[in-house]
């Protein structure tokens, strides 16, 4: 455990807000990459080249920095990486491993928000909140009398695509709502009581709505394809908290437009900020911009972890929240 | 067998339309001609065929109708909220009157957690703003606040109130309430005074019946009590709040935030609201499922037969 006169050293490689700045500098000596203004490898040779190079560094998901081998090779005193999201496909997992450097993410920090949002996308496409939102507000209620009747919730099937920390959550939350709660995972998991398919498009045939809960990788790109969706069939609802590749996003607008699924609730998409311009026009259709994770409490929980995992790594422990090589991460 | 003659005050659904036309003989209100005068000759040219009134939570059987009905027995009204019901009237002429409770609990449940939610994550908001063209960058984004874990106060603990209850502990929400007496659940915390109820959580719901006492319950206090970051969810009627203290306080932000399916003037919500970002509106669409509504006209419907038959009613009022 580092001494108060001998603050171990890190590579911040994120813009971080002023608490979490400060909170970092009251246990760390921070390098930070963006505030230097220097390219990356320039910074990262400084870094390497200083008395006591940093071991551990911070990354996010989405900025420039990619924790590859030539990354590594530049910043060979860097034992830990911390990201600050929950996927890691800015970090080549497999070097990592192969040179023992530990790898953490935000663990379960996003998991409640994700849930919450995903579950009031739902609610808000089969009751249509924000399309009849939009009637009061144009003055159409008293014009044209009573909007026409929403999709009732309870007792519907839902499938869950990935049971992990966020489908997991969403399962306990529909299930007060009277939901059936079926999944697909890449394995079965024996300590839940829901039913499990091998695979989406069964899922999909005997679900009422399905919710994209995975992370995204080689397998899950475009898990829903068009097959899904025509199995999902024309009172099917989808919900997209997972990332806008989980979905072929052509064959979605399409489905859409063509009346093969009822709806869709949406807060990822293939291309952001780049939002298919047909859904502009459907009521059926909830759009959100990426912002299911975005709470103050979520903010602090993840700084609070953050700093969890520096302090555990530089303590010597494991990880709170380390990614294995092979993992799929929430 | 003599047919039933129910009147039928507003169109209010096609299904249950179309079967008290097949089932009873159905005549229209609306049917007659525009005007106060023409509308009292339709019903005395009517009266004495009209039975049966099937009504709504906005369009009821209220004095003025009851009276001009010497030949009524019976209300059947579509909705659980009978507030718009002159009961005092029924009872002394021996009108019997039926709601639909039970079968739309769900629904206006479902409703409720899904305009906190709404308006705490404020996805109607987001909606509109990408609807709207204005995301153009990734990482646009502001902090709302979690819907997990918020103090939820619920006004009422009927059959509604605790469908609303056990949705939101799944959501790890702490329940306290305020009803008439103290109801059986001890994890539920009890407040015998709105206003400490308003003072004590982050999301009040409103899910009480309306009557004398009822009436503005949500009052000024109760709204000072909420807070700039509370957050007033109203799944019952529009009287139960004072809707100019309502309007001002979200206006001036000294209400953080409103989920509103019911508004006194329906359907004319306040003109003030429809530009705000922190409230989230709806047009009473509480039970509006094609499921419910089904099952909301197949009350009224077996209501009407039963009467019809002189056999027992099956969700009578009084």
């Amino acid at each position: 455990m580092a001494s108060a006169g001998c603050m171990p050293a890190i590579l911040l490689c994120r813009r971080p807000e002023a608490s979490f700045s400060a909170a970092l500098r009251e246990r760390f000596r921070v390098l930070d990459f963006l505030a230097s203004g220097e390219p990356l490898p320039t910074f990262l040779a400084a870094a390497a080249a200083a008395p006591e190079p940093p071991r551990a560094a911070v990354v996010t998901g989405g900025c420039s920095v990619r924790v590859d081998a030539w990354f590594l090779d530049a910043a060979p005193s860097i034992r830990c990486v911390v990201s600050t999201g929950a996927g890691v496909d800015h970090i080549d997992l497999a070097e990592c491993a192969r040179r023992g450097v530990a790898v953490g993410n935000s663990g379960d920090v996003y998991s409640t928000d994700v849930a919450d949002y995903a579950v009031g996308l739902l609610l808000d496409v089969l009751r249509q909140l924000s399309a009849a939102g939009r009637y009061v507000r144009r003055g159409s209620w008293p014009v044209q009398g009573d909007y026409p009747l929403g999709s009732k919730l309870g007792g519907k099937r839902v499938g869950i695509i990935g049971l992990g920390n966020i489908g997991s959550r969403v399962a306990k939350r529909l299930e007060a709502f009277g939901c059936v709660i079926q999944y697909n995972s890449r394995k079965p998991k024996d300590s839940v009581p829901y039913k499990y398919f091998p695979n989406v498009h069964d899922l999909a045939v005997e679900s009422d709505m399905l919710i994209v809960a995975c992370a995204l990788n080689k397998e899950t790109r475009h898990i829903v394809n068009k097959n899904v969706l025509e199995a999902l069939g024309k009172s099917g609802v989808i919900v997209n908290i997972g990332r806008g590749s989980n979905i072929d996003e052509e064959e979605l607008v399409l489905a859409l437009k063509e009346g093969k699924i009822a709806g869709a609730g949406l807060d990822v998409f293939e291309h952001e900020p780049k939002v298919p311009a047909e859904l502009f026009s459907m009521d059926n259709v909830v759009l959100s911009r990426h912002i299911a994770v975005f709470t103050k409490e979520s903010r602090s929980d993840l700084h609070a972890h953050t700093i969890g995992n520096l302090e555990a790594f530089f303590s010597g422990q494991p990880l709170l929240s380390p990614v294995q090589a092979d993992s799929v991460v929430q | 067998m003599e047919s039933l003659g129910v009147l039928l005050l507003h169109p209010m659904n096609a299904y249950l339309e179309q079967e008290l036309d097949r089932r009873f003989r159905l005549i229209r209100l609306w049917d007659a001609p525009p005007g106060a005068d023409a509308r009292a000759a339709f019903l005395r040219a009517n009266a004495a065929a009209i039975r049966a009134v099937v009504g709504n939570a906005g369009y009821n059987a209220d004095a003025a109708l009851i009276d001009a009905l010497p030949a009524l027995e019976i209300v059947a009204s579509f909705s659980v909220g009978i507030d718009r019901v002159d009961l005092a009237k029924c009872r002394d002429r021996g009108i019997r009157v039926t709601n639909t409770p039970d079968v739309l609990t769900d629904d206006v449940a479902d409703l409720a957690v899904g305009l906190a939610i709404a308006a705490l994550r404020k996805i109607p908001q987001a909606d509109r703003y990408v609807r709207a063209g204005l995301w153009k960058a990734k990482g646009d984004y502001t902090l709302t606040t979690r819907f997990s874990g918020k103090r939820v106060a619920i006004l009422g603990l009927g059959r509604i109130g605790l469908a609303v209850a056990k949705r939101a502990e799944a959501f790890d929400c702490s329940i306290s309430y305020h009803s008439r007496s103290q109801k059986p659940f001890p994890n539920y915390r009890f407040f015998t005074n709105v206003v400490d109820l308003a003072a004590n959580c982050d999301v009040l719901i409103v899910a009480c019946l309306l009557n004398a006492e009822t009436h503005h319950i949500v009052s000024r206090e109760v709204i000072h009590a909420l807070g700039p970051e509370g957050v007033l969810i109203n799944i019952g009627r529009g009287a139960h709040v004072d809707e100019p203290e309502l309007v001002s306080a979200l206006l001036e932000k000294r209400l953080g935030a409103a989920g509103l399916d019911v508004f006194e003037h329906e359907p004319f919500p306040p003109e003030q609201l429809l530009g705000l970002d922190n409230v989230v509106l709806v047009p009473h669409v509480g039970s509006d499922t094609e499921e419910t509504c089904k099952a909301m006209a197949d009350l009224v419907l077996q209501n009407l037969e039963a009467h019809a038959l002189n056999k027992p009613l099956l969700t009578p009022v009084i």
